[in-house]
């Protein structure tokens, strides 16, 4: 079945369509349950949602005739729910079954009378062409040429009457073949006359101002049988199943939306394990994985080179990652596998500050809206925060596998297009240009009620020996997010747990969406009855920006209490890589106790002062073991 | 599959197609008992059981399913 995969799918999704208010805010609920995934089912069921919605809610409908020469009433809610997706509402009219023709030229029918915005010529090859075989191949060639005209004819009338768009759709290789892989020498046969209609009605579209809906390229992706049903054809009369009808109406409105602007402009894209495996601040320039032979390397090298042709046809790219800007660029400077170069993109965006800002900060930039924008990130932590601060921004859901990102940004039709212009080929470096001139406005987003959605658990426990391996991974691995960058082998960790004055904590992160497993380290030791010394603390930064550290910290601060201490030294040590850190401390409170920048600094925790709060994060101790 | 995970399944599909949660099947529920159940409505429930129950109904499937029971014993049998 050519599902709608690039969208989330939502556990919630039959309550959220019960409980859809009726409100003003029913329009912003209904498109939010078309952007999930849903099957035809689903879709017609949404579909009567809508038609439940007085017209007051919603925009001004745009009226389409559906010209069709098979059964469509299968096809009409996913034409509605697919509008619905983007903020449009149709209004769709069908003529008469297999009327469509006489239609088109009585001055009495609707079709005539009525202001159509949209005329979509659903014509099946049946119709078309016919199911005979023919065996003179001039006669053949007439056939074809002259059923084309005619149909030029009708797509004229239907320009003539309003100016309005005029869709024509493909044909889909329903036929048989008479010769097998050398069906293309008996010009006559029904499957040979369907190619070369196909290509005919491509260059003829291309004359007459017409858009060509591509149904033979889609099916070449997902197989006849998922688009066309013999049997059913036989029984109902149905050129498109069921269960392909969400992906044609998609495939529709994605060409009327084109048409009036509403493709994404530009591809916002996050670097670690996205544009290469693995994370760049801690693996290193010569430890991502990138090219090279490696199945997944060469992933992320065809995602790159999508990228840049897309780039070359007019999309703007645009980056957006947690990561220290000098690591980020680092690899678009150095990397030798690198595809994509820095002049590639338009706006580059490495900081730590939360996403949906730098989003914001980018479109700001670029001078476009948010609502051109496609958000291409691994991370489903990343996903959830833009679709929910900013619902109007295109996130697709990336496959695990990069082998497969290029197709599904693809198969979303996000940039669909329905021509290209000498301006869209010159686009990239305009944009060069404007990027270092320009500076946005940008709003802070208050992320607090995502933060709680998340349901958050931090859950904390002394190194032991179930742990001692993950510890040490990430003790040694962690370049970033790492206060001291001091490494310790096995042993050491384990020397650790049997010392009473010293403090070793692990905390793991589970919320809603995923276990995360254990991502900071935390290792201490009580010098004194009064003190305690954080030797090191560091965290993997796929948590960062959801207030761990501050979670953290009130778990030491219990741990200080519990042995009677009044202070908490930390530390920080500077090194390459963990510049991201440098204020960690004076941003939970601690003041500056000994050591200047740029150097070796101490900070300490006065406990009789009152410390950082963590609101969004319950927290669980693990004990025993 | 066992009769009552069909039906169970088949309510399923059969609520969400009619949209009602109360729908109750029989094995002698037939179109005249559904308001809604059309010649479209058809073709959809046979569509959605055949990607639920991973199976594809022949022509002669296709015209004589009259009523639920009938549904029921073809998928019974094509999931055996």
């Amino acid at each position: 079945m050519p599902g709608l995969t690039w969208l989330p799918q939502d556990p919630e999704w039959k309550s959220n369509l019960k409980s859809l208010p009726h409100s003003d805010s029913r329009w912003a609920s209904l498109m939010a349950l078309a952007n999930t995934q849903m099957d035809f089912v689903r879709t017609a069921q949404l579909d009567r949602q809508l038609a439940a919605t007085p017209l007051s809610i919603g925009p001004e409908p745009i009226k389409i005739a559906l010209l069709s020469s098979s059964t469509a009433d299968q096809l009409l809610p996913s034409l509605r729910v697919a509008a619905l997706r983007r903020g449009l509402r149709l209004d769709i009219h069908v003529p008469d079954f297999g009327q469509y023709r006489q239609a088109l030229f009585d001055p009495n029918s609707m079709l005539v009378k009525l202001p159509f915005q949209v005329f979509l010529f659903a014509i099946d090859a049946h119709a078309l062409i016919g199911d005979e075989f023919i065996a003179d191949t001039e006669q053949a060639k007439t056939h074809l040429s002259s059923r084309l005209s005619d149909l030029a004819g009708l797509w004229r009338r239907a320009h003539n009457r309003t100016g309005a768009q005029v869709i024509q759709q493909t044909l889909m290789p329903i036929q048989p073949s008479l010769l097998g892989n050398g069906e293309y020498r008996a010009t006559g046969s029904p499957a040979a006359m369907i190619r070369a209609a196909n290509v005919q009605l491509r260059a003829l579209a291309a004359a007459e101002n017409v858009d060509i809906l591509a149904l033979d390229d889609r099916v070449s992706c997902d197989g006849i049988a998922a688009w066309h049903n013999r049997a059913l054809w036989n029984h109902a009369k149905q050129d498109v199943s069921p269960a392909a009808a969400p992906m044609y109406g998609d495939l529709v409105v994605r060409i009327i939306a084109a048409r009036r602007g509403r493709s994404a402009k530009c591809l916002v894209l996050d670097l670690d394990n996205t544009l290469w495996g693995g994370v760049i601040g801690d693996d290193g320039l010569d430890g991502i994985i990138l090219g090279q032979g490696s199945a997944q390397g060469e992933g992320f090298l065809d995602f790159q080179r999508n990228a840049k042709s897309l780039a070359q046809r007019g999309v703007i790219l645009a980056v957006c990652t947690k990561n220290d800007e000098a690591n980020a660029l680092e690899a678009f400077d150095k990397h030798p596998d690198m595809i994509l170069r820095r002049s590639d993109i338009a706006a580059f965006v490495a900081n730590w500050d939360d996403k949906a800002t730098n989003v914001r900060r980018i479109a700001a930039e670029l001078n476009i809206g948010t609502n051109s924008l496609v958000f291409a990130d691994d991370n489903p932590f990343e996903r959830n925060i833009i679709r929910r601060e900013l619902p109007e921004v295109r996130v697709p859901e990336l496959p695990d596998d990069p082998a497969l990102f290029s197709s599904t940004l693809a198969d979303s039709g996000y940039f669909e297009a329905v021509e290209i212009t000498k301006e869209d080929l010159a686009r990239g470096a305009s944009y060069q240009v404007t990027r270092e001139l320009r500076q946005g406005l940008i709003a802070t987003s208050d992320i607090a009620g995502y933060l709680e959605s998340l349901d958050m658990e931090l859950i904390w426990g002394r190194f032991d020996p179930v742990s001692l391996r993950r510890v040490t991974q990430l003790v040694n691995k962690t370049n970033q997010f790492n206060l001291t960058t001091r490494r310790y082998n096995e042993a050491e960790i384990a020397a650790i747990m049997r010392d009473p004055d010293a403090i070793g904590l692990h905390f793991r992160l589970v919320d809603r969406y995923a276990d995360h497993g254990i991502i900071a380290v935390l290792m201490g030791r009580q010098n004194s009855r009064d003190a305690i010394e954080l030797d090191n603390w560091l965290m993997s930064c796929r948590v960062l920006g959801r207030g761990v550290e501050n979670a953290t910290l009130s778990i030491v601060v219990g741990e200080a209490r519990r042995r009677s201490a009044q202070t908490i030294l930390g530390r920080y040590r500077p090194s390459t890589k963990n510049g991201m850190v440098r204020d960690h401390y004076p941003s939970l409170g601690f003041c500056l106790s000994s050591g200047q920048e740029g150097h070796e600094t101490v900070w300490k925790l006065d406990l009789a002062m009152p410390t950082v709060a963590a609101p969004h994060i319950r927290i669980k101790e693990i004990t025993g073991g | 599959m066992d009769e009552q995970g069909i039906y169970a399944k088949l309510t399923e599909i059969f609520r969400d197609v009619f949209d009602d949660d109360r729908l109750q099947l029989k094995p002698n529920t037939t179109a005249a008992d559904i308001p809604d159940w059309d010649s479209v409505n058809h073709i959809n429930i046979t569509a959605a059981s055949e990607s639920v129950f991973g199976i594809q109904f022949n022509s002669s499937e296709l015209e004589e399913l009259r009523n639920v029971g009938d549904l029921v014993a073809t998928i019974k049998k094509k999931t055996e």
